[in-house]
Formats: structure tokens, C-alpha cells, sequence
């Protein structure tokens, strides 16, 4: 490993967990002494930290400090990435989701992503939407097929946009559009817990000022976690903020209070923009 | 640091004397046209070869001498016996290599866990409980079995094409035939003899790598996202192959389905022994008949008629329509990928 002198000191203390009043939430996605590693480098020290139900928690910190790992680790993404492998737990309502018995078809029918690029499959916008529904066999017919698929696109503020060229490719849609197919497209399956890559980082700031404003509507219904590249956008968006610093959680804390008296000093220091 | 200031040396002339530039330029251009001379040899060669066959067998060509069979020893008539063995031929060996190499490859590449065996060897060995140290060796195992797997492609794509012939010959015409004919027919020789589908399947292992590793290619050109978005949404793998890998991947299989057709129709040796007739007064209608087949008409015409001037011109013609459908299957296959790379480049 490489050596950092006295700031590793600071990040190698145990991850602390957020003082129990400033989460009085029930917790949704609990993070126990979590780690990850490709091949055999360490990526993840012993995360621990609970997502909060119905809120909006960010994920930060300068690249390769873990974030995405961390966020695909929920759905157990990273499963696909060949010789890797995970310890500790994560517990999604109380179910340690890296249980050798969990199916995990199951899993990521109820934690839905979306991810950095836009990657809407080359079909018609319709068959994009109703891709989760057909493959986890959610609707019965047709007519309640249409049904959730223009209550997602609806949900995902796309409506309006695309109702008349349901049947037109998706790659025809501008990059913001994609991105919100993509919501919508998550979203059809009716996911408990949504996990977004940083999901503006290709897009401009109307687009963006479009998936902020979803994010907010969203978090009535779902629990969400978002990991962003962008401080005013974590600022922005987010009930709570978690900054990670080379695979160690520093800092969890509501957003506010993790922005304006961060505990630590190297939370304070990446905020003022002095290292990231 | 500071730089050195520059020292003013005499001028030295542009002007170079006339001989200088001679061999100055002789020294440059020599070698370049060494170069130029090698890739023109080549197209002049393709450019000989087509051209003679051009010359020659495009007079030859009539639809009678597409349509009919030969007839006076081989010294009139047409070739169509031998264009229709031919695509019959191709026919059966693409039903049987397609699906088998299609699923080689979608094995490999889609199933098999992880390439590292050091790190699965280890992971095995690190493993606390018995569970875990069963599933880590049966990777070690499936990582193995895929080695092993693509190594047999890669080196079946070596074997020289004469050697299926005896291959065929030995395994499919007298042990799976002769089997065949000893279990079914009482002994009868039914079909432990030289046979269309015997031929085929002997050209279907000729092909086979082909198949595979284009399919492993289109394959590996599917985006890494499609397939997340897929399982992200809560489809299993197999969902995520049947719905958006292989559709993505489709042209790029349908590319080296072509071009294992268009080997397989141009390859001689293995059907020599396999099936392959000399001359047959009726067309193929059962798998165990036997058939004619144009690269060995080529053959026959060329060695083994009985008036070489009065071959000739059919020997023309027949290389010609042979020449044509390959090129026209590659061509066919080329324009699937111009148009598939076409339609990548678009997205991205």
C-alpha cells in the first residue's frame, strides 16, 4: 500500500457512524464493515454507514475514492466484474444481500440504477420502458403494459415529451432525454431503493436542473443514493452526504451540516477545494 | 536555466551541386519503389488470374450451362449437378456449424467466470468453508475447460484441410456411418459410405473456428452498459443474452456465418473423400447420397478428362461461377459489417 503520511492517520481511523440524532430516520440500506477488492487491492475499508428511508444521500469524493464501487456494490453489480470479491455486509431492511442464498435477480428488481452514460438499449422508447416489466413478467396484458409504461415515463417527467413517438427509436432522443428514459426505465419495475452513477455528469445545466428537480419528486417514493462528482450538485440535491477518500468513509452527516461544520479536516479541505 | 545564445555559423548554400541531388534523391525513391513494386506484384498476380478466368470462362457462360448437366464424357454440357451439390453441400454444413459454434462462443465469452486462474486457484484455496471452496474449484475448472476449449479452436484452424478429409473419412463415414449401418440397417452399407451429410459435417468442423471467433468478436463489440442496464433492471443472464446481446451481436454472427459458408464452399480436400462424386447421373435428394461439388469438378475436369482441348473452355466456366459465389458470399458478409461498424460509429 501506498504510505500517506499523517492524513492516511486521519482516514484510517474506524469509520465513524452519524451521531444517532442527526439520523432519527429508519434506515433502508445499512452498510456493515463493508469491503471490496479487485484482484487483490483493497478498495473498500470497512464501510459502515445506513442510507435513510425516503431520502436523498450523496455520495462524494474525488475520483477513484470508491464512490461507484460502493454504489454498485448495493445491487451487486460489481458481481459482473470478474475477480472480485466483497466482506463485511450490506443489509437491504434487514436482509444481508450478500447472503450466498440471496437471488440476485431479485435484488436489483427492487434496487433499480441508472447510470453515468445514458445506455437505453436500441429499441423503440416503449420497449425500452417495458423491457423490466416483460423480463420480471409484471404485468398481465397489454393495456396494463401502456398503463406503466406511461406512469413511469410520466414519473421520470418525460411524458409529455415522447408520448407521441412512443415507437420511435430511443437513440433519436437527446442526451437528457436518455437519461430521464433511463429514470423512467428504472423506475417501471417499481424499485424500493434507486442508485444513480452520477447521472448529470454528460449532461448540460438545463437537462441537469431537469434530473435535479426529478430527484427531488422522486425521494417521496423511493430511497435514493446518488453518487456526483459535483459538490453544489451533492449541495443541491441531497438530505444526507457521505465523502469517501481512497476506499475510506470519512464523513456521513446531514448535508447541511456536512457542508457548512464538516468534523473533519480532510472533509473541510476536499470541500474548499484544496485537494479533489 | 538559460539557453546557450545561439552561434552564427557561415551559411552553408542551399544550393546543392546537380550531382548531389541525383543521388540524394536516387537514395530516397529506390527504396520506396522496391515498395511500390511488391503490393503492385500482387494485384498484378489477382489481376492475371481474374482476368485469364474472365476472359476465358465469361464466353462460356449460358444459362444452359448453368442449368444442365454434363453430358459426352464431360466434354459438353453444363455444371448445374455440381452447383447444386454445392449449395446443398453449404446448406447442410451451415445448419450444423452455425448453432454449434454460435453457442461455443456465447459459452465462452458470456459464462465462463473471470480469465484470472492464479486468482481463482487462490481464491479457492483461501476459501473457510467447504461451500465456498467448491463453488472457487469449480471455476477453476470452467476457466481451465475454456482454455482448453479455445486453444482446440484456435488450433483446429490450423489443421490442414486434407487432414479433415481423413478425418471425415475415418470418423464420420466409418465409425458414425458404419455404426449407423450396423445398428439400423443389419450391416447394410446404408450410410457407412462417402455422403452428402458426411461431407457436410466434416466442412462444418473445418469451419468452426470461423463461426466461433466472429461470434466471440460481435460478441465482445456489445456494449459492456447494454448489458448492466439489462441485469440492472432485474433480467437473468440468459434474458440478457436472448434480449439484448444477441440481438446487438446479430449481423457480426450473421458475418461469420457467410464467411464460413464461402470457405466452405471453395474447399476441396475435405469433401474429396467424404462425398464427393466424380459424376452422378441424378442430383443429391437423400442425406447419404453422394454429390458433385464445383472445386472438385475443377479438379476432374482438369486431370481427369479424357480431351483437354475440348475441356477447356467448361474448366473456365466452371472456375468462374466458383470464383463468383465466394466473392459474392465475402462481399455479402463485408457489406453486414460495413454496415453494423456504420451504426456503432453512429451511436457513439
Amino acid at each position: 500500500m501506498v504510505k500517506f503520511g499523517t492524513i492516511r492517520e486521519t482516514a484510517r481511523e474506524p469509520a465513524r457512524a452519524p451521531d444517532p440524532q442527526t439520523t432519527p430516520l429508519p434506515v433502508k440500506v445499512q452498510v456493515e464493515r463493508f469491503s471490496f477488492y479487485y484482484g487483490d487491492v483493497r478498495v473498500l475499508h470497512e464501510i459502515t454507514l445506513g442510507f435513510p428511508r425516503n431520502q436523498v444521500t450523496a455520495l462524494i469524493g474525488p475520483s477513484g475514492c470508491g464512490k461507484t464501487t460502493l454504489l454498485r456494490a448495493i445491487n451487486r453489480m460489481n458481481d459482473l466484474i470478474p475477480d472480485t470479491r466483497a466482506e463485511g455486509r450490506i443489509l437491504l431492511d434487514g436482509e444481508n444481500i450478500y447472503d450466498p442464498q440471496v437471488d440476485v435477480v431479485r435484488l436489483r428488481r427492487r434496487v433499480g440504477m441508472v447510470f453515468q452514460r445514458s445506455n437505453p438499449f436500441p429499441k423503440t422508447i416503449f420497449e425500452n420502458v417495458a423491457y423490466g416489466l416483460r423480463v420480471n413478467g409484471l404485468v398481465r396484458n397489454r393495456r396494463e403494459l401502456q398503463e406503466r409504461v406511461e406512469e413511469s415515463l410520466r414519473q421520470a417527467a418525460l411524458w409529455d415529451e415522447v408520448k407521441d413517438r412512443l415507437h420511435e427509436s430511443a437513440l433519436a432522443l437527446s442526451g437528457g432525454q436518455q437519461q430521464r428514459l433511463c429514470i423512467a426505465r428504472a423506475l417501471a419495475v417499481r424499485p424500493e431503493v434507486l442508485l444513480l452513477d452520477e447521472p448529470a455528469s454528460a449532461l448540460d445545466p438545463i437537462a441537469t436542473e431537469k434530473i435535479e428537480e426529478l430527484i427531488a419528486e422522486l425521494k417521496r417514493h423511493y430511497t435514493i443514493i446518488i453518487v456526483t462528482h459535483n459538490m453544489q450538485q451533492a449541495a443541491r440535491v441531497s438530505d444526507y452526504t457521505a465523502f469517501l477518500w481512497m476506499g475510506h468513509l470519512v464523513e456521513f452527516n446531514q448535508t447541511e451540516k456536512l457542508f457548512t461544520v464538516p468534523r473533519e479536516k480532510l472533509t473541510e479541505d476536499y470541500l474548499t477545494g484544496r485537494f479533489g | 536555466m538559460t539557453v546557450a545564445p545561439r552561434t552564427e555559423s557561415p551559411a552553408a548554400s542551399l544550393i546543392a551541386s546537380r550531382r548531389a541531388i541525383f543521388w540524394e534523391r536516387l537514395r530516397e525513391q529506390v527504396p520506396i519503389g522496391l515498395l511500390a513494386l511488391a503490393s503492385w506484384l500482387i494485384v498484378a498476380m489477382l489481376g492475371i488470374i481474374l482476368g485469364n478466368i474472365a476472359w476465358n470462362g465469361a464466353g462460356q457462360l449460358s444459362w444452359e450451362f448453368l442449368t444442365t448437366a454434363p453430358r459426352a464424357g464431360m466434354t459438353e454440357g453444363g455444371i448445374f449437378p455440381a452447383i447444386f451439390g454445392t449449395v446443398a453441400l453449404v446448406i447442410l454444413m451451415t445448419i450444423a456449424t452455425v448453432p454449434i459454434g454460435v453457442a461455443t462462443a456465447i459459452y465462452l465469452r458470456e459464462f465462463v467466470p473471470g480469465s484470472n486462474l492464479a486468482y481463482a486457484w487462490a481464491r479457492a484455496r483461501a476459501a473457510r468453508q467447504w461451500r465456498e471452496r467448491l463453488i472457487g474449484l469449480g471455476h477453476v475448472v470452467e476457466i481451465l475447460f475454456a482454455r482448453a476449449t479455445r486453444a482446440a479452436v484456435n488450433n483446429l484452424a490450423g489443421v490442414p484441410s486434407i487432414v479433415f478429409g481423413l478425418f471425415g473419412l475415418g470418423f464420420f463415414v466409418r465409425f458414425i456411418g458404419g455404426g449407423i449401418d450396423r445398428l439400423f440397417y443389419g450391416g447394410e452399407l446404408t450410410y457407412g459410405q462417402p455422403a452428402i451429410i458426411w461431407a457436410a459435417l466434416t466442412l462444418a468442423l473445418l469451419t468452426l473456428p470461423v463461426v466461433i471467433v466472429s461470434t466471440d468478436e460481435a460478441l465482445r463489440a456489445v456494449p459492456r452498459e447494454l448489458r448492466e442496464a439489462s441485469l440492472a433492471l432485474g433480467a437473468t443472464r440468459w434474458q440478457t443474452i436472448w434480449h439484448v446481446v444477441l440481438p446487438e451481436a446479430l449481423p457480426g454472427i450473421l458475418t461469420g456465418a457467410i464467411l464460413a459458408v464461402s470457405r466452405g464452399a471453395g474447399e476441396v480436400a475435405p469433401v474429396l473423400f467424404t462425398g464427393a462424386a466424380y459424376f452422378l447421373p441424378y442430383l443429391p435428394s437423400r442425406l447419404n447420397d453422394q454429390f458433385m461439388e464445383l472445386g472438385y469438378h475443377v479438379f476432374i475436369l482438369s486431370t481427369q478428362s479424357p480431351d483437354v482441348e475440348k475441356t477447356k473452355p467448361l474448366l473456365y466456366g466452371t472456375v468462374l461461377v466458383l470464383l463468383a459465389l465466394t466473392f459474392a458470399l465475402n462481399a455479402v458478409g463485408v457489406l453486414i459489417r460495413a454496415r453494423v461498424r456504420r451504426r456503432l460509429r453512429a451511436r457513439s
